[in-house]
């Protein structure tokens, strides 16, 4: 268990790295970097090397941006296996629901209870 | 940043000038506090992954989704109290990267465009920023599980 906050820390850390130089080298804005990061991801999974990634770092690879492309590729491929080329677009968001749904509904109620500052 | 051709004299040199007095960036200390700053974010993350496998009889596959989901929540209040733009500014991508920076960047907006209206400002400037993303993971999904799945049928 310890092992795996280890790795967690470190894999996680080393994408943010990987962003960071993105923004600072290649003068990326942060729109860019991260939707490239997505991209990366579903590339990762589409190659079978992100399921690895997250058995052997858990949340260091389930946390970073890049876990989004990689659950958009696992939704559309499960509903790929049932349903064939049209599971490619009902599954897209099978597995991804969670961060997007959050995302709107904490969204929303951050609009209600906030106000903007400055 | 602009283009180096179709410049006149005058601009190029311009340019040159711009390029000498710039700021040069700290990347390698940049790069220090987006390690940790990223990693404690990740690491905070497997700490709620284990309580949800340990308490609600979540699997280490399944774990992810509700982690994603308490994480995003988290942002929200760091974002509404003000702390993750302090924390944007030191860390860097180290706040950006993982999903808490995504959802910082929905919610911020969310905030932002709230005195416009709750249809127009909020509803329509929700995914403003985050947008992006979206389009460009679901698009480059589409493409890949289309390939993985044209190469299943001719191999299979």
């Amino acid at each position: 268990m310890l092992a795996m906050f280890f790795w967690a820390f470190v894999v996680g850390g080393a994408f943010c790295v990987i962003g960071q130089l993105l923004f600072d080298i290649a003068k990326l804005t942060p729109a860019h970097t991260l939707s490239l990061m997505v991209v990366i991801g579903a590339v990762l999974d589409g190659l079978g090397l992100y399921e690895p990634l997250m058995d052997f770092a858990g949340a260091g690879a389930t946390t970073p941006i890049t876990s989004f492309g990689n659950s958009l590729v696992h939704g559309a491929m499960q509903e790929a296996e049932t349903h064939g080329l049209v599971g490619v677009v009902t599954g897209m968001f099978e597995v991804t629901s969670a961060g997007i749904s959050a995302a709107i509904i904490f969204g929303f109620i951050g609009a209600l209870l906030f106000k903007p500052k400055g | 940043m602009a283009k180096k051709k179709n410049l006149n004299p005058d601009q190029q040199k311009y340019q040159q000038l711009q390029k000498k007095h710039e700021l040069k960036r700290p990347v390698l200390m940049n790069c220090i506090r987006a390690f940790w700053v990223g990693g404690l974010i990740c690491l905070i993350g497997q700490a709620i992954t284990y309580f949800y496998i340990y308490f609600f009889n979540f699997t280490e596959q399944t774990a992810g989704n509700p982690t994603v989901a308490t994480l995003i929540f988290i942002s929200m209040l760091l974002t509404g109290f003000g702390i993750y733009d302090h924390l944007g500014q030191f860390g860097g991508a180290g706040s950006a990267v993982p999903v808490t920076g995504f959802g910082n960047a929905v919610i911020s907006a969310a905030i932002e465009h709230r005195s416009e209206g709750y249809v127009l400002g909020v509803g329509g400037n929700i995914f403003k920023l985050a947008g992006s993303v979206i389009v460009f993971g679901v698009f480059s999904a589409f493409v890949v599980a289309l390939i993985k799945t044209l190469i299943g049928m001719i191999g299979g």
